[in-house]
Parts: structure tokens; sequence; C-alpha cells
């Protein structure tokens, strides 16, 4: 190779700067942070150091509701998103003459702003006394009473959140299962026709375990992001996400951080690490679990 | 292949692929009718579509006064050009800091340059919302909130991206780059005049991603700018939805979004392949 060079450093000084900055230290400090008890914003004091924070935010109702709306949040999208996605993309693949306008059609929810399409469902699913909004228009043409889905019932909004967040994600999801389904070796589809063996079969024995190296990665990203889940929320049920009874762990971070209730670092981070450690445990399970299940080849 | 089978199809395999065909339909039907919505009722007039109690699919007298008011009521000509100023030097920022430090790990050698480059590569782990908290105290304590420099300074590296660069710039023949010394060429124009020309596909992949992650992006904006003079269009349409028009406008609010949703999907239809390809090899979406 090449002699050593000094001039190496300079290249590196501005990427070195920036993620020590804006990624490394802060991520020494948030721990520092959650265990400062009653840290002051203002005049940057705290009284001690223990486990207060913690304590605090695992006792505070809107922290148990957000995380109850995430776990579900969670629980509900990631199977459904991952099988439907799953589901569309065999159909994608079985249909060669029209796949690049479906592929198409299919990736637009990937490019478009969050928060303004949000408003978008907001609007097609909400109450209003002027109207009771589409959805209610084709709920009624199946003899169902109208529903606010949107300051209504609790099940209704996590139905529309759930909704939106598959949207959202389903995109990325087929995106990645249609390249893996195209990777699949044909000599092997091929062998398996000439044994007369049945689609069923080939999918099963064949498709499912070649690409589930893939559906795995699909899973434990899509875990991690859907626990990330928060402008989806806003977007729906506007910025006040207490107030609503739909915050998410995220949310809540943001909120303590800044916001009507904000101003308090301690709390946020104390929330933020116990995000990472839940996410970190959820991963950790999912790794093992498909250790077993998983083809590698 | 399709059409030799064609001819000994049996009634399941028909029946499983209207199955799969009408599967196909209803989905995009599910992803097309929002887009379709937000058009439709950006058209309808005010009066018109508070009177529809009953929504109509349809507008007879399509009327442009929603983008008028869009852009006299609220600042959605400042939303857009603060979206567009942060995007443009967000992502020539980070093309610089990516490309240098790429280059360094790909081509220059240094001391404990393997251990920096797993080190870097281990940053990839820490997760966003761990971090914002801190950079959202740092940003206060510099005294840049509500300011450009505090909107873009913590998003112009990416590790990802200088790793992705690197595994480019590593396929370049090692020849170019003796020759070039031969003829006396410094590292940095080598870099600009021939590394960047060549791996210009990954370049542009990775400027298309972070334009689309710049546009979108609203958590951080958020925490960061109260003053609506330095909004983005995400904060901008959160405000238009909480405070609106003075009045609940909904066509008048589906105006700005067509706005806002416009230029991305503009940029989707032109670079699809390119958008395709570059999210499939490591985009991530939030």
């Amino acid at each position: 190779m090449e002699n050593r060079n000094p001039k190496a450093f300079l290249y590196l000084l501005p990427a070195v700067v920036f993620l020590g900055v804006f990624l490394v230290y802060p991520l020494f400090d948030v721990f520092v942070y959650s265990f400062e008890e009653g840290y002051n914003f203002a005049s940057q004091t705290y009284r001690g150091i223990g486990l207060y924070n913690y304590r605090y935010v695992l006792r505070d109702p809107y922290f148990l509701q957000a995380l109850k709306n995430t776990l579900l949040l969670v629980f509900i999208t990631v199977p459904f998103s991952t099988g439907l996605a799953l589901l569309l993309s065999v159909a994608l693949h079985s249909i060669p003459r029209l796949r690049e306008l479906f592929q198409t059609i299919f990736f637009l929810p990937y490019v478009t702003n969050t928060l303004a399409v949000g408003l978008v469902f907001m609007i097609l699913f909400s109450r209003t006394p002027y109207s009771d909004g589409l959805m209610n228009l084709l709920l009624s043409f199946a003899g169902l009473g109208p529903v606010d889905f949107i300051e209504g019932p609790y099940a209704a909004k996590m139905f529309v959140l759930s909704f939106y967040t598959i949207w959202i994600v389903l995109p990325f999801k087929i995106l990645i299962l249609t390249s893996a389904l195209a990777g699949v070796d044909e000599q092997l589809y091929r062998a398996a026709r000439i044994d007369g063996t049945s689609r069923a079969r080939i999918f099963f024995r064949i498709t499912l375990p070649m690409i589930s190296p893939i559906i795995f990665y699909l899973v434990i990203t899509g875990f991690i992001g859907a626990f990330k889940a928060y402008s989806d929320a806003v977007a729906l049920f506007g910025i006040n996400l207490n107030a609503a009874g739909m915050n998410t762990i995220v949310g809540y971070v943001y909120d303590m951080l800044y916001g009507d209730s904000g101003g308090f670092p301690s709390y946020a981070s104390a929330a933020a690490i116990l995000l990472f450690i839940i996410v970190l445990t959820i991963t950790v399970i999912n790794l093992l679990a498909g250790k077993r299940h998983v083809h590698y080849h | 292949m399709e059409q030799t089978a064609a001819g000994k199809k049996t009634v399941g395999e028909r029946i499983l692929r209207v199955l799969t065909v009408t599967l196909l339909v209803f989905w995009a039907i599910l992803v097309l009718f929002p887009f379709y919505w937000m058009i439709l009722t950006s058209f309808k007039g005010y009066g018109a579509y508070n009177a529809e109690y009953i929504p109509k699919f349809y507008t007879l007298s399509p009327t442009w006064e929603n983008y008028l008011e869009a852009f006299t009521a609220v600042p959605l000509a400042r939303y857009f050009l603060n979206t567009l100023i942060f995007t443009v030097i967000t992502t020539a920022v980070m093309l610089a800091v990516i490309t240098l430090a790429a280059f360094a790990f790909a081509r220059l050698s240094f001391p404990g340059k393997d251990l920096l480059f797993l080190l870097f590569l281990s940053l990839m782990m820490i997760p966003n919302e761990l971090v914002v908290i801190t950079n959202f105290v740092t940003i206060t304590d510099w005294g840049l909130r509500n300011s450009f420099p505090g909107l873009i300074l913590p998003s112009v590296t990416s590790v990802f991206y200088i790793y992705l660069l690197k595994e480019n710039f590593e396929q370049v023949p090692d020849n170019l780059y003796y020759a070039a010394k031969v003829d006396g060429t410094s590292d940095l124009k080598y870099l600009f005049r021939v590394l960047c020309p060549i791996c210009r596909p990954t370049l542009v992949t990775v400027t298309i991603l972070k334009v689309i992650e710049c546009w979108n992006s609203y958590v951080w904006p958020r925490l960061i700018t109260d003053d609506a003079d330095y909004f983005l269009v995400s904060n901008g349409i959160q405000e238009i939805r909480e405070n609106g028009f003075g009045r609940e406008n909904i066509p008048a609010m589906m105006a700005a979004v067509v706005v806002i949703s416009l230029p991305l999907i503009v940029l989707f239809l032109v670079f699809r392949k390119k958008i395709m390809a570059g999210v499939a090899r490591g985009g991530l979406k939030g």
C-alpha cells in the first residue's frame, strides 16, 4: 500500500468532530442526565445521583399509557405488515406484465411526507358536525353506525394509527421482499415443477426458506422501527398526544424534553434509555428465535 | 413461458390468478385513494365542501381558490423556502464531510485506521432517540435555537453513507491512483477529478436519499424551532392543522398538503429506478 499520510486526519476531521459532538458525547451524556435527580434546566444544577428519574417515569400514567400504546402498535403492525408485504410481493412476482406499474404505485407512500398525508387520513376517518366522513359512509353501507376514529373510542383510534403505520411501512418491505424473490434461483423452481410439486409446496419448501433471512431482517428492523413510532400519531391526533391518550414512548420523550409539560431532560433521558432497553431486549429475543427458524445458505 | 403455460391452465390456476390481480388492484386503490382524495378536496370550494354531508367523489366546479388561500393566509412559501435551504445546505455539507472521510478510509493509510473504522461502524447502532436529548440541550446552550445552523448541524454526517461510499471508492483500481500520483496530482484533486466522477451513481443515490430524509424531517425541527419563520414544511403543516386558517378550512389544508407532497412525488417519478435501487441497498425509514 502507501506510506503513512499525516493528512489523512485532516480528511477525517470534519466527520470526527460532528460525530463526536452530536453522537458520541450525547450517548454518554444521556446516561448522566438520567441519573441526575432534580435537574434544573435553567440553572443546570441537580440535587443528587440516583434512580429517581426512572422511578418517576415508570410511575407516570402518561408513560404507562405511551408504553401500552407502543406495545399494542408494535404487536399489531409488525406481523400484519410483514405478512401483507409477503402476500403482495408474491402476488407481484407472479404477474410479470404489470409488475413495474404496481411496484411504482406501491412505493409511493415511501416518498410522501408523513405529516402531510397523515392529515388526509385524519380527514378520511374523522367525524365532524358537518359530515360523518368518508370512512363512516363506507361503514354505513355495511350497516355499521358512525364511529369517530380520531376523537372517539380507543380501539377505533388504535385501528387508524395501525392502519396508517402499515400504509407507511409497507413500501419498504415490499421493495425488499420483491428483490429477494427475484433473487431465488429459477433452476430450483424448474426442477420442482418437473417433479410435479404443487404450488403451495413449492412456496413453503423452496421460496419461503430461501427468503427467510430477508423476512427475518424485516421483522427485526420492523420491531425497531415500530417501537420508535411518533410522527404518524402526531399527524393523526395532533401535537398533544397525552390529551388524546395516543402518545408513544418516543412522543413521551419529546414531550418531557420540550412541549407543554417540557423542560425535563432527566425524565426524557430515563424514558429514552428505558425504550432502548426494551428495543434491545426484543432484538436479542428475535435474534435467538431467528437462529432456530431461519435458513442461511 | 407465459404463452406456453396459458394453453393448459387449470381452473384452479385461473382462480388463483384472478385472486392475485384482485389483491394487487385492491392495495393499489388503498395506496392511491388518499392522494386522489387530497387532490379532489383541494379543488372543492370551501362552501361546497362544507355543504357535503355525504362526501362526493367528484367535483363539478373545481376552483383554484384554495391554493391561493394556502399561499396567502399562511406563510406556505416561507415554509417551502426554509425547507429548500435546509435540504440543500444539509445535503451539500454532508456530501463534503462523508466524501472526505470515505476517501481517508478507502485510500489513505494512517495508524489505527482499522480500529477507527470499526468504531465508526459501531456508531451506526446508536438510535437517534437516545442522542437527541443532549443535542437539544447543546444547540440551546449555543443559542442556535430558531436558526439554520441549529437545524442543520446535527444531521450533516452519516456513518452509513461513509461506509457505502468507502466500499465504492475501494472498487476503483489502485493503478488510477498511482498514475495520478506520478503525474503529480494532489490527493484532493484526485478525489474530486477522478474518484467522485467514477463513483457518481453512489453519490447520486446518497443525495436522493438524504433529500427525501430532509424534506420529511419533523422531529428535530419541531424541537429546535418555535418561531414560524424557521418552520420546515412538516412543522408548517402541523401548524396549519393546529391553528389553521382561522377557521376549519379543510380544502385549503388539502391544497397545502398537495403543494408539500408534490416535489418529492415528482422527484420519485423522475428518478424512480435510482430511488428504489438506493432504498433497497440500505435506505431505512425513520
